[in-house]
């Protein structure tokens, strides 16, 4: 398996992150070499297991429906989560006008 | 199959409805953190860490959400999935902090399921049809955007991010706008029994995307579909198809061909146009979501999910046929929503009581009153009505009255309206104003005894075989009993009298 160039700008454009054509030279056949060593997994017999999902095995731990339990995990904190947005304003985030 | 059709210059053609509906689940806290759900609350103010995205905060799961998806399921008959998982769909927008949507692709917490809807002639249904449903999986909110609010900015309100959702899906299995509208009820009214979504569509508790596609008459390939997103009433869900349904004939017919995209409907216009997107838009590059484990139910739970379902629309339905002896109609009125059938089943309760008959005796007396009778009397009352006067022990005390002979329907209405004005006792208010019908056998016999003096030619007519005449009779005698005599008690006395 092989990533293009136009696939390579395709996935930081979707991630938002800028990329130049300089960044493109080194990085396409940087993503190439780590899909080339990710490949050799494919030597292994894989037929009858079961994809891992997890390295340790344990259960996934659920949560009591109730507000606020643990204040870490919980709501009624504004000022600590638009603490740092550029904009906050009147308890809102502020961000540049995103409307179709 | 409905026999909906468009008819276009070329022929006619049918239509393929699919729906996804959205549910938000009702719980306290959100899917994956402990901030409150409540709607309506200041911006911001029910956001934890979690919802924020701040760095190294881990999702855990709301175990409420969890069996509330899978009540559901089983309310639709549907496979409950024991192993599921939850998978990020990525996409960068300013409602949705983390950059992606936890949500299940690959594996949902419901398979497969159906529910029915009923014929409705009027309605354009000629018969029970079983919708099916492909899934139902469970999955976030993202945040509100307001852009009316500044100049240059747009303000972002998250306290709807993270919130649980059930996606449910359903196949491609409706053919007409009636019958989209009569899912969308009927899934309502399953989510609001069982108790996992309130269905508040105003306050976007429910909302659909709605995939619509047309092909010829005979034809079995589907054609190209589009997606009308976030339709948030039934009424706009059934506009959405005929206008869409509409375009893709026209469309076709001028020799164009359906682009598969994502469209908006207008509810002032009631027409779809489409939304501007990107090309990359629907590159969501969906993974498992490495911060949480499979999703692993036992028989356990399980057992306790099917424990704590209610009598579900279609059993109560049968049962109000079948054991009350209401006609089909007011069993399905009266099972179409949570909140009717409660009503009415505290109003049979207390009248069965108050009257001392089995609930089966007086239920049609009760539906006919729950149905008809008495939103006549609220809504000729308009904003008179006081609503909160007419408790179920009032309006028991109604219908005994009713029951026992004591007052007829005219006067039931005009008591009824007294009570919803003032709140005084119906019991009360009959003695005082009148309102009761005279079942003394003796001031009927009088009345009937003048009448019968004084229409000798009448009295020789009916004894002759005019049997139609005995309708005059009762006129006569209501007339001068002012309309206050006992209908029953008259028509036994002059039966007597004529022989």
């Amino acid at each position: 398996m092989s990533v293009t160039r136009e696939e390579v700008a395709k996935i930081a454009q979707l991630a938002r992150i800028k990329m130049g054509e300089g960044d493109l030279d080194h990085l396409v056949p940087e993503f190439n070499k780590i899909l080339e060593w990710v490949e050799q997994l494919g030597e292994v017999d894989t037929a009858g297991v079961e994809p891992m999902t997890a390295v340790i095995d344990q259960k996934l731990r659920l949560r009591d429906d109730v507000i606020d339990a643990d204040p870490k995990t919980g709501g009624g904190r504004r000022d600590d989560v638009l603490a740092n947005a550029p904009a906050a304003e009147h308890g809102f985030y502020g961000v540049p006008k995103v409307i179709e | 199959m409905s026999n909906y059709r468009i008819h276009g210059a070329t022929g006619d053609w049918e239509i393929v409805v699919g729906l996804e509906v959205h549910a938000q689940v009702t719980s306290n806290a959100k899917l994956f953190s402990g901030a409150s759900t409540q709607f309506g609350a200041e911006p911001n103010t029910q956001v934890s860490l979690v919802d924020a995205a701040m760095p190294g905060m881990l999702p855990v799961p709301n175990r409420e959400c969890v069996r509330q998806a899978v009540r559901t399921g089983m309310a639709i008959e549907a496979e409950i999935h024991k192993w599921s998982r939850f998978d990020r769909k990525n996409y960068f927008y300013a409602d949705l902090p983390q950059g992606y949507q936890i949500s299940q692709l690959y594996h949902p917490i419901v398979g497969k399921g159906a529910l029915t809807i009923e014929a409705d002639e009027k309605a354009g249904i000629p018969e029970d049809r079983t919708i099916g449903i492909e899934r139902i999986h469970i999955e976030q909110d993202a945040g509100k955007l307001m852009h009316d609010q500044h100049p240059t900015m747009s303000y972002v309100d998250l306290n709807r991010v993270g919130v649980a959702l059930m996606e449910i899906v359903s196949d491609p299995d409706m053919t007409s706008p009636a019958e989209a509208g009569a899912y969308v009820r009927k899934l309502r009214a399953i989510l609001r029994y069982v108790g996992s979504c309130d269905g508040n569509m105003e306050e976007g508790s429910m909302r659909a995307d709605v995939n619509v596609s047309v092909r010829r008459v005979g034809d079995t390939e589907l054609g190209t579909r589009t997606e009308t997103k976030n339709v948030n009433s039934v009424r706009f869900v059934m506009q959405t198809i005929e206008h869409e349904a509409q375009r893709q004939v026209n469309v076709l017919e001028d020799g164009g061909t359906i682009v598969q995209e994502t469209r908006l409907f207008d509810p002032g216009t009631g027409t779809t146009r489409s939304m501007r997107s990107k090309e990359d838009a629907h590159d969501y590059r969906y993974f498992p979501d490495p911060d949480l484990l499979p999703l692993e139910l036992d028989d356990e739970f399980l057992e306790a999910c099917r424990a704590s379902l209610p009598e579900l629309p279609d059993a109560k339905r049968l049962r109000y046929e079948n054991e009350l002896g209401l006609t089909p109609y007011n069993a399905r009125e009266l099972t179409a929503d949570v909140e009717v059938f409660a009503r009415f089943e505290t109003l049979l309760g207390e009248t069965a009581s108050a009257i001392g008959k089995p609930e089966a005796k007086v239920a049609t007396q009760v539906a006919n009153w729950a149905l008809s009778v008495a939103p006549g009397v609220v809504k000729s009352l308009g904003d008179e009505a006081d609503v909160s006067h007419g408790t179920a022990a009032r309006q028991a005390a109604i219908l005994k009255m009713q029951d026992a002979g004591e007052i007829s329907g005219g006067q039931a209405k005009e008591i009824y309206e007294i009570v919803l004005k003032t709140g005084r006792e119906p019991d009360e208010i009959a003695d005082t104003e009148g309102l009761k019908q005279v079942s003394d056998t003796g001031a009927i016999e009088a009345a009937i005894d003048a009448i019968i003096a004084g229409n000798g030619d009448k009295v020789e007519q009916y004894k002759g075989g005019k049997d139609k005449l005995f309708g005059f009779f009762v006129g006569q005698t209501m007339k001068a009993m002012q309309g206050k005599a006992n209908p029953a008690v008259v028509n036994q006395i002059l039966k007597d009298k004529l022989g």
